[in-house]
């Protein structure tokens, strides 16, 4: 079983190795398909095992998969498949350079290493790698504009995980002190040294704080919207639709540790702020975004407000709602980036005002584009509604009643901007051409849209292991009942 | 427990060294000449090397020993010659105007100095070395590279910036705990390496398309 752990960081390494030494365009361009497809699989495989006997352990215990391991691992799989496959040029002979292909491989390589590593150090080195692996695809376009956003995001980016790492630090501190140095969070979760409270306090406060950099949270959120603008579509997608995620994880993990030595006050009253602020952030932009890729980037930036209120409420409901959040907001957004790379193609323009009438004229883009963005308001079927009332109804068993009311204004402000934006891009008869001239094409594979949405559809009705998955996962966090 | 350091002169030299990691940091705030300032972190670099040897000493442990070779060639020697090669291509020495003059600077180094103090306390009571006495020194270097990461403008000196922040990351990890465990010591320390190899190209990236690196420059990207 411990094979299954391994696996996904050996592929990502050694196709990163093959691509970087030039073995042909076939493998540049199918690289991150095939590595993430690895990461999938070992995923679902990790999780069958988890379901079964508890956990897996690989390397003599440096990496290690609970459910909740194995839950991020199917979701890094699954997005990057979406965002890998659904983003492959539909030119045959196109060759995406070999940078390209050797960095998102490394991209996909380490936010696997950051989900199973058993060490907070460790998960904390690969969070680093992911903003060394995609500081250059930011920059890919090597626009003026794009260097601006890459220099940004890499000076706000290492900044902000070396506070996180400074928090790491005081927690080894603190094991230290107590006797039993050790960053492994099974180690710390399952048979906890007497930490002292006062310095775990401090050390919680920088990590979340770190992290929340990396995921995009505001008030430190001013990279995101940059970066996710300039980068090409498929690392958009990658970045918004699980790197966040990812960041998001870090600061699960870190709480978890923490819960039993300092209680959820300090950690709610954090996380409460920096929720409410994202959503107030994204209300607040979204309606005055000219950019189709500016006004999906703050709308990652609400969708983590909501995941941060989450973690606040920290109860078994608002975990296992978060994560199938990340699920659904991963498949949706990468979607949506995906998709928004192909209205480039086809348009020219990002431009929101420059699109118009698109359902008429090129319904093969703007169908899967509509569908993502339903599912990304959070409207039914899709898994994003269901999670989002989840994290509302669980709030308010914890006694957040005015936190929820407040996210949830904030939340159908962003709604009445995001639709504003979809109905004027979508709607209308269109001048030009008539229907009979519509352009049908999808301008890349349609089969990996229409799996990404499809499941966004169905895992929100979803019972079965996959619930088992989701319960587990909570429950490895130790959310008190 | 034997040590081949006898505790005073221990805590002397650890005075020393942290003494010099502080003051070679306000130094790097009060010059403005970039070539000035790389020395400086070079320096840095160099007391932080020291300073982890001496530990090594007193713990008498090889793998603290070892890292402080790893901290002495990164910290002392190749970061800072990343950083001389980015400016050596400027024609002119670099003299750059902060946003807020001198005195002020230095008036805010002695502020983030007392807070450092300040919010260390929950540290300073894991034990009464003179190892973890000298941990706000670290804490007042990461708060030195906020400040000069928020009020310089040219792009090597926020790499300094960046870098001042991460020795002073570094400075606390090993007076508290000794290091973090040797594998996420390598990792850190291949990551700070690559994070600076990049911004350093795209610095170069920044001189070739708008003449110079002035960040200032950079306001394209505005909502």
């Amino acid at each position: 079983m411990g094979l299954f752990l391994v696996l996904p960081l050996a592929t990502a390494l050694l196709l990163a190795i093959l691509a970087a030494s030039g073995y042909g365009r076939v493998l540049r361009r199918y690289a991150g398909i095939v590595a993430a497809s690895v990461i999938l699989s070992c995923g679902l495989a990790l999780a069958s095992a988890v379901l079964h006997d508890r956990t897996v352990t690989a390397l003599g215990g440096q990496l290690r998969a609970d459910a909740l391991s194995a839950f991020m691992l199917i979701v890094v799989g699954s997005v990057g498949l979406t965002a890998t496959w659904g983003g492959l040029d539909p030119d045959p002979e196109a060759d995406p350079g070999r940078l390209y292909a050797v960095l998102v491989v490394l991209f996909l390589g380490a936010m696997s290493l950051a989900v199973l590593a058993d060490n907070l150090g460790v998960l904390w080195v690969a969070v680093e790698a992911t903003t060394i692996a995609t500081a250059f695809l930011v920059g890919h376009y090597r626009t003026r504009r794009s260097l601006e956003a890459a220099w940004k995001y890499v000076v706000l980016g290492s900044v902000g995980v070396a506070i996180a790492f400074l928090g790491i630090v005081l927690l080894y501190a603190a094991t230290r002190a107590a006797g039993d140095p050790t960053l492994s969070w099974n180690t710390l979760h399952h048979s906890p040294p007497a930490l002292d409270p006062s310095l775990v306090k401090v050390a919680v406060a920088l990590a979340i704080l770190g992290f929340a950099t990396k995921a995009g949270l505001a008030p430190m959120h001013s990279w995101l919207p940059d970066a996710h603008s300039q980068a090409p579509a498929p690392v958009s997608g990658l970045m918004s639709g699980v790197l966040l995620s990812v960041a998001f994880y870090a600061i699960l993990r870190v709480q978890a540790v923490a819960l039993p030595v300092i209680g959820i006050g300090l950690m709610r009253g954090l996380l409460v702020a920096a929720g409410l602020l994202s959503l107030a952030v994204a209300a607040a932009l979204v309606l005055r975004q000219h950019d189709l890729k500016r006004m999906l980037a703050y709308s990652s930036i609400e969708h983590m407000g909501l995941l941060a209120l989450a973690a606040a409420v920290n109860s078994p409901l608002a975990i296992g709602a978060a994560l199938l959040h990340v699920l659904g907001h991963g498949l949706a957004k990468s979607s949506t980036f995906v998709v928004s790379g192909r209205i480039l193609l086809a348009e020219g323009t990002t431009t929101i005002s420059e699109i118009r009438s698109l359902l008429s004229r090129r319904p093969g883009v703007a169908i899967p584009f509509l569908c993502g963005m339903v599912a990304l308001l959070g409207l039914p079927p899709f898994s994003l509604f269901f999670s989002e009332v989840a994290i509302v109804v669980a709030g308010l068993q914890r006694g957040m009643g005015w936190v929820m009311a407040v996210a949830v204004a904030l939340v159908l402000v962003t709604f009445a901007g995001l639709s504003r934006h979809v109905s004027n891009m979508v709607l209308g008869s269109g001048d030009a051409p008539g229907p009979a001239a519509a352009d049908q094409r999808a301008h890349g594979p349609r089969l990996p849209l229409v799996l990404a949405l499809g499941a966004t559809g169905v895992i929100g009705f979803a019972a079965g292991s996959f619930a088992t998955l989701l319960t587990e996962a909570a429950a490895a966090l130790g959310a008190p009942r | 427990m034997s040590t081949p350091l006898s505790s005073s002169v221990y805590s002397q030299l650890v005075g020393l060294f942290t003494g010099v990691l502080l003051l070679s940091s306000v130094l790097i705030v009060w010059r403005r000449s970039l070539t000035a300032q790389i020395r400086l972190l070079a320096l840095q670099g160099l007391a932080l090397a020291a300073l982890v040897t001496v530990l090594a000493i007193s713990e008498t442990s090889a793998e603290l020993l070892a890292v402080s070779g790893l901290v002495l060639v990164l910290k002392a020697i190749v970061l800072p010659g990343v950083l001389w090669r980015a400016v050596a291509s400027d024609r002119v020495p670099r003299e750059e105007t902060p946003l807020i003059n001198t005195t002020t600077a230095l008036i805010a180094l002695s502020l983030l100095t007392m807070l450092a103090f300040l919010v260390s306390r929950p540290l300073v009571a894991l034990g009464s070395g003179p190892a973890i006495a000298a941990v706000p020194v670290g804490v007042a270097l990461v708060l030195f590279g906020f400040l000069v990461l928020a009020t310089r403008r040219h792009a090597v000196s926020q790499l300094i910036g960046f870098l001042v922040l991460d020795n002073g990351v570094a400075a606390v990890a090993f007076l508290t705990a000794g290091g973090v465990p040797l594998v996420v010591e390598l990792g850190v320390s291949l990551d700070v390496l690559l994070v600076v190899l990049i911004l350093q190209v795209l610095t170069s990236r920044i001189r070739t398309e708008y003449g110079d690196a002035d960040l200032a420059d950079l306001t394209e990207l505005r909502d």
